[in-house]
């Protein structure tokens, strides 16, 4: 491919990629995200290519990254000229023969598509093209629009617009859709202080958790003294719970790209770095592959699009420390060291890589970035709320019905999330909490449901933003055993470098494991509390300085289940093993031996038909009769 | 296993591909595990000799990530997320039945060597929570019950 220096290049590498975007024949794509592959899109993906090859069939086969609704994977599009583009769910290999017939037909019969989508949004372009003209074909009445299905309804992608749209191998699919578009708007027509003036007036703010607005870090990291500047993508996605940055940066990774060559060139930087977490390869995979084709095209290194701006990226990756997602620690582990994080008074943006400037935002943040410089400042600060502009992506996970990733703007309430996107709390249960920011977050119960989601009521609330990890709780999560789980992740977490985290943290642990294991003792709760304070006060950096949080939310408003651990001895929400016993329910139990013959323990005895017994002095509590219990007849208590 | 000479050449190799770059000590780190599954200590110390950096500190990076092992590692690697999602789906009893069902405890190396038992943070599946990850391949939705099935796939 020959590199790319003017607007007609470029327009030339997106008329390549619009006609693969919607070919004049049969196309294919399977989700072939993380999420995917692991709910066996590969199987799904190779049989298809069987099929094709068997019935030697013209068909374009392709890879595209996730959609968001991660519970109906793995997903097939079919799009064919002049037809809808319509989304297969939960698609095995042994299904794979059926769809081929369809497509070969080109009818719908026998399995139906979940949903139809009518029209491929250009959101960059600020258009729509239609997949097709007139009516809709008679076979596809009854399946709905993507615009229809609840999960999708109120959503609105700006990050994640191309995920589950686009080729994530194709930089010819990613122009056509306006990217590198927007940055040669910027190298072209704006000179750097516009660009930071319109990302400041766009209100954009940082998407890692912070909040912090992410114009006003780029222009005291322009300001700052120095020769040599860096802009770092954080792509360390250690919150537990959040995956919407891996989402990003492998389906989309160009997107990131584009962001960060955009942000170097307003802040003067001539090189960046993209951490990226060790337990993502194919993000890294997929952003290696990106790089290798924006160099080509040459979008990255020198002369780009023929401007004199010099810009090259390098790909950092993390090794499984959660500490590394924190600024200033990332910084330490890019330069070769143990990610230890330094004293927050001295500014990164003017003290951070190698001591010299650096502008940190994560990935989403630099996703949002070309869609504001191709749209402006004023139509992104359209969306959402006051102070809050644009959206936010969420991964809906936990006890919930439609599990999967989700992009909103900003001040919607909680409970269009819960309730509308998500579908509610499986199995008639009741929700209980939502938790919010990862192990720095808090928990939002039932009475906080019509809360806005936006960076500053959330934080109001007692929690955070965070990555946007949001983790739906039911009646049957123990908010005690949920405070000892972060409080525990954050101990071993904790880099040990100042003394209120690691001792600290340590000692509310120990005290928390003996509550959750029955030995909790009147004043351990006080105790709890004080300490927490103790930690925000005295802790060096932003993962010790919250450390306290998620034992702090949790007793703001769960205060009776801990009483309930420490004086009554028991687990409200029958999770922590010390305080339950199971038994069996006479009334439910029809005998039908399943636990019986699962159990490991060989503590559970009866004839057939017959109520069964299980030996307290035998079980370990392992749950597995109550997971294979088709009759709910497992008590715990 | 593979003979001390053969050892030392393919550190050689990936610290020449690093081009005996300091600040890539994570990253040939990384490299070097994944050729042998774990950090061999004369492998470090090559490392020490070869590039000039004292083997405390690479001993600091090599114990300060998790990724990184000090002991020899089975086979197959089986790492239980320990992810908040996978947490809240019962991560911890699956956990319970890896250590009773391997005979071992979450951190080593099953006697025939066929496996390690790790926790991981968070992979990023949390849709499919709860999730094991044995040698890089993800089980989404696992439950106790399909344990045994899944190990004996991997012997």
């Amino acid at each position: 491919m020959s590199k790319i220096n003017t607007l007609e290049d470029l327009n030339k590498a997106a008329k390549r990629g619009l006609e693969s975007i919607i070919p004049p024949k049969t196309k294919v794509m399977v989700g072939m995200a993380t999420s995917g592959i692991a709910s066996g899109a590969q199987e799904v993906y190779d049989a298809l290519a069987e099929e094709v090859k068997k019935r030697k069939l013209d068909i374009i086969l392709s890879k595209t990254g996730a959609m968001g609704m991660d519970c109906i994977e793995p997903l097939v599009d079919v799009l064919q000229p002049n037809k809808p583009r319509l989304a297969y769910s939960k698609v095995t290999a042994k299904k794979v023969p059926e769809i081929v017939d369809q497509i070969v037909k080109g009818a719908v019969n026998g399995s139906k598509p979940t949903y139809r989508m009518d029209e491929e949004d250009f959101i960059c372009l600020n258009e729509k093209k239609p997949y097709f003209k007139g009516s809709l074909p008679k076979d596809l009445d009854g399946i709905p629009k993507i615009s229809d299905v609840n999960f999708y309804k109120k959503q609105l992608k700006l990050a994640t617009r191309n995920c589950g749209m686009i080729d994530f191998e194709s930089i010819d699919e990613y122009i056509a859709k306006g990217g590198y578009f927007s940055l040669h708007k910027a190298l072209t027509k704006m000179k750097p202080d516009e660009i930071i003036d319109e990302i400041i007036a766009s209100g954009l703010r940082g998407r890692g958790g912070g909040g912090f607005p992410a114009g006003i870090k780029w222009q005291t990291c322009r300001r700052a003294h120095g020769d040599i500047k860096y802009v770092i993508c954080n792509g360390d996605e250690g919150d537990p719970g959040a995956y919407m940055d891996r989402s990003v940066m492998e389906g989309d990774p160009h997107s990131v790209i584009e962001g960060m060559i955009i942000g170097a060139y307003a802040i003067g930087s001539s090189q960046g770095f993209i951490y990226v977490r060790n337990e993502y390869p194919l993000a890294v995979r997929n952003l290696q592959r990106a790089l290798d084709q924006a160099r080509e095209y040459g979008l990255l290194g020198k002369n780009i699009l023929n401007t004199g701006f010099d810009f090259d990226l390098r790909i950092g990756k993390g090794a499984g420390a959660f500490v590394c997602g924190e600024s200033t620690a990332l910084m330490t582990s890019l330069e070769g060291k143990a990610g230890e994080p330094r004293a927050k008074y001295i500014h990164t943006v003017e003290h951070g890589l190698w001591d010299r400037p650096s502008n940190l935002n994560n990935v989403e943040t630099w996703a949002n970035v070309p869609a504001i410089i191709s749209r402006g400042a004023k139509w992104f600060s359209s969306i959402g709320c006051k102070n809050n502009s644009g959206t936010k992506v969420f991964c809906l996970v936990g006890k919930i019905n439609n599990i999967g990733m989700v992009e909103v703007p900003m001040g919607i309430p909680l409970k269009e999330i819960i309730y509308e996107i998500g579908g509610g709390i499986p199995g008639g249960k009741k929700y209980k909490a939502v938790q919010t920011g990862g192990p720095s977050g808090g928990c939002l119960p039932d009475k906080l449901i019509d809360i806005s989601v936006d960076f500053d009521s959330l934080w109001n609330a007692g929690s955070m933003m965070g990555s946007g990890g949001m983790i739906v709780m039911d009646e049957t999560t123990c908010m005690v055993d949920i405070a000892r789980y972060f409080i525990d992740f954050l101990e071993f977490e904790s880099c040990g470098k100042c003394t209120p985290c690691r001792e600290g943290v340590h000692r509310m642990n120990e005290i928390l494991r003996d509550i959750c294991d029955g030995r909790g003792k009147e004043g351990d709760v006080e105790l709890l509390e004080s300490m927490s304070q103790g930690i925000v006060d005295g802790a060096l950096c932003a993962l010790g300085s919250t450390a306290a949080n998620p034992v702090l939310s949790t007793l703001k408003y769960f205060r009776d289940e801990y009483v309930a651990h420490v004086r009554d001895k028991k687990c409200p929400a029958g999770v922590c093993k010390a305080l339950i016993r199971f038994s069996i329910s006479d009334e439910k139990c029809t005998g039908c031996g399943v636990c019986l013959k699962k159990c490991p323990s060989e503590c559970i005895s009866g004839e057939k038909k017959k109520t069964h017994v299980i030996d307290q002095t035998k079980c370990i509590k392992c749950g597995v009769c109550k997971e294979s219990c088709k009759f709910d007849a497992i008590i715990v208590e | 296993m593979k003979t001390a000479k053969t050892q030392k050449k393919s550190v050689k190799d990936i610290i020449k591909k690093y081009d005996s770059d300091k600040t890539a000590m994570i990253a040939i780190l990384q490299d070097v595990q994944e050729e042998f599954r774990y950090l061999p200590k004369e492998a470090l110390s090559s490392i020490s000799k070869q590039m000039d950096v004292p083997l405390t500190r690479i001993y600091e990076i090599a114990t300060f990530y998790n990724a990184f092992s000090l002991k020899p590692r089975g086979k197959n690697l089986v790492e239980v997320c320990a992810g908040t999602a996978c947490h809240v789906q019962g991560a911890a009893r699956l956990m319970d039945r890896m250590e009773r069902d391997l005979a071992i405890k979450c951190g080593e190396t099953t006697t025939d060597k066929i496996f390690s038992l790790e926790e991981v943070r968070c992979l990023g599946c949390c849709s499919l929570a709860p999730v094991v990850r044995i040698s890089g391949n993800i089980h989404p939705n696992l439950t106790q019950d399909e344990v045994p099935k899944i190990l004996k796939n991997y012997k």
